[in-house]
This record gives C-alpha cells, structure tokens and sequence, in this order.
C-alpha cells in the first residue's frame, strides 16, 4: 500500500469521527442552554463547548461574544474552522475520493451521499429547534459509515489505519472533554468523591453517549470519581481512554503481523496500554486528573506522528 | 447543409414509425413507453451517477467543481456487419500509426521518401527529440488508442481524429452500459448487444505484455494521474480499481537504483509498467520541463534503459497531431502497402498558401481547428458561428496559420435523444477505444457522445455534449 494512501484513510477515519465528536458537543452545549440554571449565565457552556472542542482562540479571532447563533454555525458549518461538521465532511470525503479504490462501494457511497445531502442544510435559515434533526442526521451518516466499513472491508492493513484513525480521534475527544468540563463542573476538588444530582454532570456523560451505560455499570447516581474512572479506565466502555488503546494496540499488532516489523509506535503504544491498565482513579487523582490528562493528549499526538513516519504517510 | 441521416429512421422521421434494422426491437419498445416513464428512468439514471461519483471537472468553472456528464437513456446500436467493417479499419489504422512512430523516431523513412515534408516533423512541438533511438517494448508507442468516429450515411465513416496520447472517457463506456442494465434489464434480455466489461480485462492484459522482459515474477502495473483535481480523475481511480493496480501520483514516485519505486506502507517498491494519465511534460522535470518541480526526476533514464514501460511512449502525440492526421491515408499505404479502409475528412493544413487561401474564403461553411487543441477549446463551427465569431478567428488564423486546420462541415448522423419536450434527433459521434500489445484488442462498443443542443455539431462535454450507451449487436 502506498504511504500516501494510508495516510488519506488514517485521516478519513479521522475525520468521520472527529464529524460525530463535535455534533455530540454542540448536542450537549444545546442542552444545557436550555436549562434552567443556563439562564443565570448562558454563555458559561458554550465557552467551554469552544474549549472542548479546542478552537476556543479561532472562534475569537473572528467573533468577539458568545452567541449560541455564532457557536452553532462555527462547529457545524464554517469551512473557516478546520474541526467544524463541515469541514471534517469535506476532508473526509476528499480522503474518500482520492482512495476510492482502497474503500468498498459501501463506504464510498455512504461518505458521497453524506457530503451531497449536507449541502441540502442551509445555515443562514437554521433554526436553533431544528438543530436536533442536524446533529442527529451528523450521528447517523457517521454510524453508517463506520456500519459500512466494519462490515464490508478486508481485514487488512486497509482496515488497520481506518481503526488507528478512529481511534486516536477517539481517545483525544475523550481526553479534552473530561479535561474541560471537569473543571467547570466541579465546585471544589474535595468534592470528587461524594455523589451529585446535576443534570449537568450527565451532559458529560451524554457528550460521549455514556450516560445509560453508566447506570449498568454503577448502578447509583453520579459520582465525579466514577465518571472520571469511566471514561478513562473501563475496558468494556468503547469510548473510555483504556478501550481506545486496546483497539490501537490491537490495529498496530496486526500491521506488525501483515508487514513482518515493528516500530517505535508499538513500543509506546503498549506503554500507554499498559499504564491504562495498571493504574486506578484514586492513582489518577492523586497524581492530578489535568495533569494526567495533559500527558495522555501530549502521548496520543506523539503516537500519532510514529504511527505516519513508521509507515510513510508522507513519502 | 444536407439534412443529417439518423441512425433510427435512415431518411425518414420518427413519426413514421419505419426504423433500420438494428433499431427495430428498441423502436418498437420506445413506442411503448409513455414519455413520463422514460422521463422518470432519466432522473434515476442521474441519481446512479451521482451517487456513485461519476462526475467530471471543467476547467475555468469554479463554481462547480465536479459536473455530472448528462446521459442519455436511449442507446445508440451500431449492426454487427457495421462493426466488423470498423473494427477491420481500426485495426489498420492503430497498426499503421505504430508503424509510423516506430519509423520517425528511428531512420525516419518517410521523410527520406518525401511522403511527409521534414519540418512537420523537426518543428512540431509533439516531437520528442529524447525519443529518438529509444526502443519501447515489442516497438510500440501508443498501447491505447480512441479513434474519434462520425458517420454521415448509410454506409459512410470518416475518422475525425485519432487519440494517441491520453485518450479518455473509456469508464463512460463501462458506466453508461451498467447504468443501463440496471434501468433496462429487458431491453439486454430482448437485444444482443455484445458486453464491454472485457476492456479492463484486456487492458490488463495489454500493460501485461508490453512490460520489461527481464522480471523475475509478475509486473507491478500502476497508474499514474495528476491527482483528485484532474477532470478524469475518475476514469483513473476506476481503471486503476479494475484491473486491481496502484493508483499514483508523481509524489509517490522516485528513481532510485536505476529502477522506478513507489513509496509504499513498507518502504520502496518496484514499479514495472506506467500507465500514466498526465503528459509528456509532467513525466520527467530533468528531460522534459526543467523548470518545473512536477514529475519524477529520473524516470526518462530508466525508460531508457528498458526498465520501465511508460504507457503511452512519450511522443506518442506526433501521431494525432492536427497537421499530421491529413496525412494518415499516405502513411498507411507506405508501412502496410494497403488502401486505407477508413477515410479521411478531407483536410485543409492553413500552412499551406493554397489551402489557407481557400479556408479565408470559405471560412464560414467550415469547421477549424488549432493543430494542439482538444476538447472542443479553439475551433470554429462556420455554419454554427456568428458572422463577428468567424471575423475574429480569420484574425486568428491569419496571425499564425501554421497552426490551423480546416475540414468541411460534415452532416453528422444522428439519434433519438430524450430532450424536455420528448424525443428529438441530436448529432453524434463514436470514440471506439483500441488496445495494443502482443496483439490487438479492441472492445465492441465505444463511447458516443451527443450534441445536447438542437443542431449543434460539438459533442465535447466541455461544451455541453452527454454521452449514450453504444451497443454493438452480435450476429
């Protein structure tokens, strides 16, 4: 396989999920404006919306207040904003065009008809009550096209850089929302350890589709200590840090086995695996949740660029 | 002009119900069509493509950077007989052009002989230098060739011009024939049309042949296209996916160990045969562009050394040139001592003062061409043209005649074709694609295109042209 085309799938995958990533935000940010306490200060869940979503200092460069209109058309819309819902469906589908051969009709076609029916969504008229029916369709067009490529493609190195990409979008998204949200949410670090009743601390939940599975797995109300250990340590929660990595190890294992040779991005994958199964949320916490946060993002990018110079991403 | 023979009705109208044979079954099922349901096939046939992606880029139009080429449902069908007298002049031709190239870049024989006057040859910028002495696997320049084909009566074909560089839109033909099948399964059911889905097959099978002969095990076959931006980027993707090759661009590629090599997932590999979809110019910046950064450095050195195959030669162009084509019927009679099967549209080169004389007198009856032009950019339709567009191109034609030609207009046959307001006759022509290797291949169909506009004579897709599926019917 070409270099190059291993880098447009990487990236493909990417951006699908990255596509998903941002319309599950503004879902959030959506609902949490309208709840009550929202009214006291409306902007608060949008600013860190913009944080979660990691283009806090873009959006300022070209609004000067937040306005959900302005937050709504900059996540969903605005080819100025390279993580936007569009712009992510643009590059996906021009990763999509580009290896067309290397992707089954399936996923081709799922990732074409997407990008032709986003066109049909007119932001100028967009009214804020028929965002649910955009992001739910953004949500749908992602699941049918990751339910296209898991059922349709060879299980090859093909499939090995759609999985790194989702992946390590995955666990990036992930990592930033419970870094951002965290903070804004808990009054007092002392607190971390004691239930909440707040519909807000669901909405972190709710942000990565986790707010149900959660019960199954506490069966109790919330708990910032459960929440966090969630979403970083449980191996069976498919959008928790520990479960991103073993689907990346798992990718990198197969690559190593189809290619006959290892890299440097193996050995620091398994690190990272491995860290994620030995430590505890009590570890965490005492070792400080940012911190360790800001590692684990600062691990991912560095894996990220391993992974495209062991395989030649760029030539 | 004379009235245009239609391929359905010969001389008569569709109205009067009487179609020539070939067409008999079809005529008699479109009678039984109401207009809407044909309508209806019509915008099922644009959402296939759509869908699938089947889109082109025109240059110069940058608010839509991807257009569908219009289809059109009702097929144009060609009579196994017709073929077979095609398919005879085509193989002559493709062999003859060969013949020719083999001979300019080597003692250049027909020079010698004075058939073609030198400086057509020496001066024209389709002549690559670099090529001379330079022996391509099995002698062959041009593997693919698309012969553009008109017909104007019963029995007459002439050749308007032969592709021998980068022909495209042979993923038209395989499309348009699966869309077909799709919408029409009966009319396949109650017709013996012959399938196209062999070209992928046999053009394999041709980069196959023609690779270098010294290779331990199988050739690596690639493609290599400009990029996602080209307008047939397409038709590359599709091919390259058929026969199961690398698709590639420029980038992907270096020279290194007097070999080509892709860059690969796993480090360098070899690559043995080129199908490249970019010119001459963009192949090798150290030969052929030196000022330019695209290409691969190199790659001229080991095409050379026999070490690659590049499909088509570079300098294949010298053999659809503009200014040579007039003389295609002399060339086939000197390499293969036969008459030309195919004709000629007799052919007026403004190079020389009697034929340039003649072309600014009677400017307005005919169709004038730039010698490197394509795609329908550059030419005058004298009947078609305002009497200010045929002033302002005998200013052009004057300033540097050397670089016209013109032919008269001829009365392209023509086909039902669904238009708004129901069926009606629109101008064609037929791009018959020929493959050349160990043998010759050449695919019972072809791309037709059709004028879309009522009368008009340019079926380029450019310049709002479509395309029709071409059935070729089996004995």
């Amino acid at each position: 396989m070409l270099g190059r085309t291993a880098n447009d799938l990487f990236w493909l995958a990417r951006s699908v999920e990255r596509a998903e990533n941002m319309a599950r935000l503004t879902e959030v940010g959506y609902r949490i404006m309208m709840l009550p306490q929202a009214a006291d200060n409306p902007h608060q869940e949008w600013r860190s919306t913009l944080a979660s979503a990691g283009c806090t200092d873009l959006y300022f460069a070209k609004y000067d207040n937040v306005e959900t209109k302005h937050v709504v058309n900059f996540l969903l819309f605005d080819p100025d904003n390279p993580s936007s819902v569009y712009s992510c469906l643009a590059n996906a589908r021009r990763n999509a065009r580009a290896q067309r051969i290397a992707i089954t009709r399936d996923m081709w076609e799922s990732m074409n008809s997407a990008w032709i029916d986003f066109a049909g969504f007119n932001p100028d008229t967009l009214s804020v009550n028929e965002l649910p029916r955009v992001l739910d369709w953004v949500k749908q067009r992602s699941a049918l096209y990751r339910g296209a490529m898991l059922n349709t493609i060879l299980r090859n190195d093909t499939y090995c850089f759609s999985q790194l990409g989702t992946f390590l979008e995955r666990g990036d998204n992930t990592a930033r929302i419970l870094d951002v949200k965290y903070y804004v949410l808990l009054p007092s670090i002392g607190l971390v350890g004691t239930p909440v009743d707040n519909e807000q601390w669901a909405a972190i939940l709710r942000s990565v589709t986790a707010h149900r599975s959660y019960r199954w797995v506490y069966k109790e109300n919330y708990r910032p200590a459960n929440i966090a250990e969630f979403l970083i340590l449980n191996p069976q929660m498919p959008r928790s840090l520990r479960y991103c990595y073993s689907e990346i190890t798992g990718a990198l294992t197969d690559l190593g086995h189809i290619y006959g040779e290892t890299h440097a991005c193996h050995t620091d994958s398994t690190v990272t695996a491995n860290n994620l199964a030995r430590l505890s949320v009590d570890e965490i916490f005492a070792m400080g949740l940012h911190e360790f946060l800001l590692e684990f993002t600062s691990c991912n990018a560095k894996l990220a660029a391993e992974v495209s110079s062991a395989y030649n991403f760029t030539g | 002009m004379p009235a245009a023979f239609d391929e359905m009705t010969g001389t008569g109208t569709l109205a009067s119900g009487s179609a020539r044979q070939p067409y008999g079954g079809l005529a008699d099922w479109i009678a039984a069509q109401p207009l809407e349901a044909l309508q209806r096939k019509r915008t099922d046939a644009e959402s296939v493509f759509r869908r699938t992606g089947i889109t082109f880029a025109v240059y110069g139009d940058p608010k839509s950077a991807e257009r569908l080429i219009p289809f059109d449902i009702i097929p144009r069908i060609i009579a196994a007989n017709e073929w077979r007298r095609l398919s005879t002049g085509i193989e002559q031709r493709v062999r003859a052009l060969n013949a020719f190239m083999h001979d300019i870049y080597h003692r250049q024989e027909i020079l010698k002989a004075g058939r073609i006057p030198e400086e057509l040859i020496i001066n024209n910028s389709a002549f690559v230098p670099e090529m001379l002495g330079v022996n391509p696997a099995l002698g062959i320049y041009s593997h693919i060739i698309g012969i553009d084909l008109v017909r104007t009566s019963e029995n007459e074909f002439y050749v308007l011009e032969d592709n021998t560089r980068t022909p495209s839109g042979v993923s038209y033909m395989l499309e348009n024939r699966e869309t077909m099948m799709q919408l029409f399964p009966e009319l396949f059911a109650a017709n013996r049309v012959a399938p196209v889905d062999t070209y992928p097959e046999d053009l394999l099978k041709t980069l196959v042949s023609v690779a270098p002969s010294n290779l331990d095990d199988d050739p690596v076959i690639a493609v290599l296209t400009p990029g996602l931006y080209n307008s047939a980027y397409y038709e590359h993707s599709f091919l390259a996916d058929q026969m199961g090759a690398e698709l590639v661009e420029a980038y992907d590629l270096v020279v290194l160990d007097g070999a080509l090599q892709m860059k690969t997932t796993q480090g360098l590999r070899r690559v043995d045969v080129l199908y490249r979809r970019v010119d001459d110019d963009y192949l090798d910046p150290l030969v052929f562009r030196p000022d330019s950064l695209l290409g691969v450095p190199g790659l001229f050195d080991v095409y050379r050394a026999g070490r690659v195959t590049i499909v088509n030669a570079p300098g294949a162009g010298i053999a659809d040139d503009k200014a040579i084509y007039s003389y295609i019927p002399q060339i086939i009679e000197f390499y293969l001592g036969q008459q030309p099967i195919l004709k000629n549209v007799p052919t007026y080169n403004c190079r020389n003062a009697s034929d340039l004389t003649y072309v600014l007198e009677h400017m307005a009856e005919l169709v004038v061409k730039e010698v490197h032009g394509s795609g329908g950019y550059g030419m005058l339709v004298g009947p078609a043209a305002t009497k200010a567009e045929v002033e302002a191109f005998r200013d052009k034609v004057k300033a540097n005649p050397n670089n016209y030609i013109a032919q008269p207009t001829l009365a392209l046959s023509t086909c039902p074709t669904l238009v708004d307001g129901g069926l009606a006759p629109r101008h064609l022509d037929l791009r018959p694609f020929v493959l050349i290797g160990d043998k010759v291949r050449l695919t019972p169909g072809g791309l037709t295109r059709v004028a879309l506009r009522e009368g008009s004579l340019v079926v380029n897709s450019s310049q709002g042209g479509g395309t029709k599926d071409t059935w070729i019917l089996q004995d």
